[in-house]
């Protein structure tokens, strides 16, 4: 028997071209895709966990000071990552960044009238202990404005990127908020299929929620899993 | 059946350098880079290479915020992956990330050494992720060499590929150990992207 990794959820997934979201029809790949048998190649991939996280790395409340606070309503953001088995993936970087609490991002391209926050990054990372979980402190991303169509605005989100065991559990992906009104009208969250973008909604925990600190936010996040397949003659 | 269903893929987005590439982006205060475009330290055995290119949208316009990523064995074709029984002996993780908004002509670029054949019936490659502002999920592809000509002929992956296609995934030798693999994203040339 020979190991592979499940095939990625088609039918879950957004279509490479959403003419809604505008930048799609030039980029996405337009001829079918060629099936590639699991080699090693697959099979192995990058190896980065809790060695690579460092002092603030996961509280960007933190990471990001000069000379104070950064400005926003504080969140603790925490989860699971597992696979369709419902199996932990331990010991897996995620890596997150994102808007601050009035929509703008660091990012030296981003154009948007809003300030920006000396004491904020916003990007951080954490690796997932045994049990696959993982957590970060920040402050709520602020919604903000873009080009797609006439007044258009993204809903709340933050970037996450993981890894998982293999080359082929990669997953770049956002993660939203519950009860933001801009998720009905945004062509990213609406370009996935119904029955799985809730899947990108994260659900306010009291039991997350710090006392006089932060208000907490759950997210599981899974990663295609494995299975175990005769090897080929 | 699976118990839970995937999470979807969103895109990358226009803002992911400060997040994913610090350091080759210039951002100096917050976050450190995990990887980026020099992948070989100083320590680590083989043929130095450096594999640059351009990604191209539809209409034929570089673009200027791609993150390439990049995943391959040492020279003696071994993955530092568990995976792997061989083990890698070096300094070598085989890991790199370049996004495209660094160079004046939006080149990516990689410095690394040569992979050797991680399988039999495979020859040298890099295992490559695409993705941008505009792509709702990444794409993979790979490199291959154009001095390996006769490894390449018995790949059992690349002869899966239409013959008028291959071209698209092989690296070109150019002066020094330089290699140019530019990505089509559409149109003719477009480039071959599996189903991984």
């Amino acid at each position: 028997m020979n190991d592979t990794v499940n095939p990625r959820d088609w039918a879950g997934q957004p279509a490479y071209i959403a003419p809604g979201y505008k930048s799609t029809p030039l980029r996405g790949p337009t001829k079918p895709l060629i099936k590639l048998p699991s080699s090693l190649s697959e099979l192995t991939g990058p190896v980065y966990g809790p060695e690579s996280v460092a002092g603030h790395d996961a509280d960007l409340t933190r990471n990001g000071r000069r000379n104070g606070e950064p400005l926003g309503e504080r969140i603790v953001v925490a989860g699971r990552v597992l696979d369709e088995d419902g199996r932990p993936i331990p010991n897996t970087l995620v890596e997150v960044w994102q808007a601050n609490a009035a929509g703008r991002y660091i990012h030296a391209t981003d154009q948007h009238d809003a300030p920006i926050d000396p004491n904020f990054f916003g990007g951080g990372r954490c690796a997932t202990d045994a049990e696959g979980r993982y957590r970060f402190m920040t402050v709520k991303p602020g919604a903000y404005p873009w080009p797609n169509h006439h007044n258009a605005w993204r809903p709340q989100h933050i970037h996450f990127s993981l890894f998982g065991p293999s080359f082929a559990t990669r997953l770049v992906t956002q993660m939203y908020f519950p009860g933001d009104p801009l998720l009905d009208l945004d062509p990213i969250f609406l370009a996935t299929p119904a029955a799985t973008r809730n899947l990108l909604i994260a659900a306010f925990s009291l039991d997350l929620t710090q006392p006089n600190y932060a208000l907490g936010y759950a997210f599981d996040i899974v990663l295609r899993g494995r299975r175990a397949t005769p090897m080929e003659a | 059946m699976p118990k839970h269903r995937q999470t979807p893929s969103q895109t990358v987005g226009p803002y992911f350098a400060y997040g994913l590439s610090p350091e080759q982006y210039g951002y100096q205060h917050g976050l450190s880079s995990i990887a980026g475009p020099d992948m070989a330290p100083p320590d680590v055995e083989g043929q130095r290479i450096r594999v640059e290119g351009r990604v191209f949208d539809g209409a034929g316009n570089p673009i200027s915020d791609a993150l390439i990523e990049i995943w391959q064995a040492d020279a003696l074709g071994r993955y530092a992956h568990p995976a792997d029984p061989r083990g890698s002996n070096s300094n070598f993780r085989g890991f790199g990330r370049c996004g495209t908004g660094t160079d004046p002509s939006n080149r990516f670029f990689f410095d690394t050494i040569k992979p050797g054949s991680p399988d039999p019936g495979q020859a040298p490659h890099l295992n490559v992720i695409v993705t941008m502002r505009g792509m709702l999920l990444h794409a993979f592809t790979r490199v291959y060499f154009s001095d390996e000509a006769d490894a390449n002929a018995a790949d059992s992956l690349l002869a899966l590929v239409p013959e008028d296609r291959r071209a698209t995934l092989i690296a070109t030798k150019q002066d020094g150990n330089v290699y140019r693999f530019d990505i089509h994203m559409q149109g003719d040339n477009e480039t071959v992207f599996f189903d991984v």
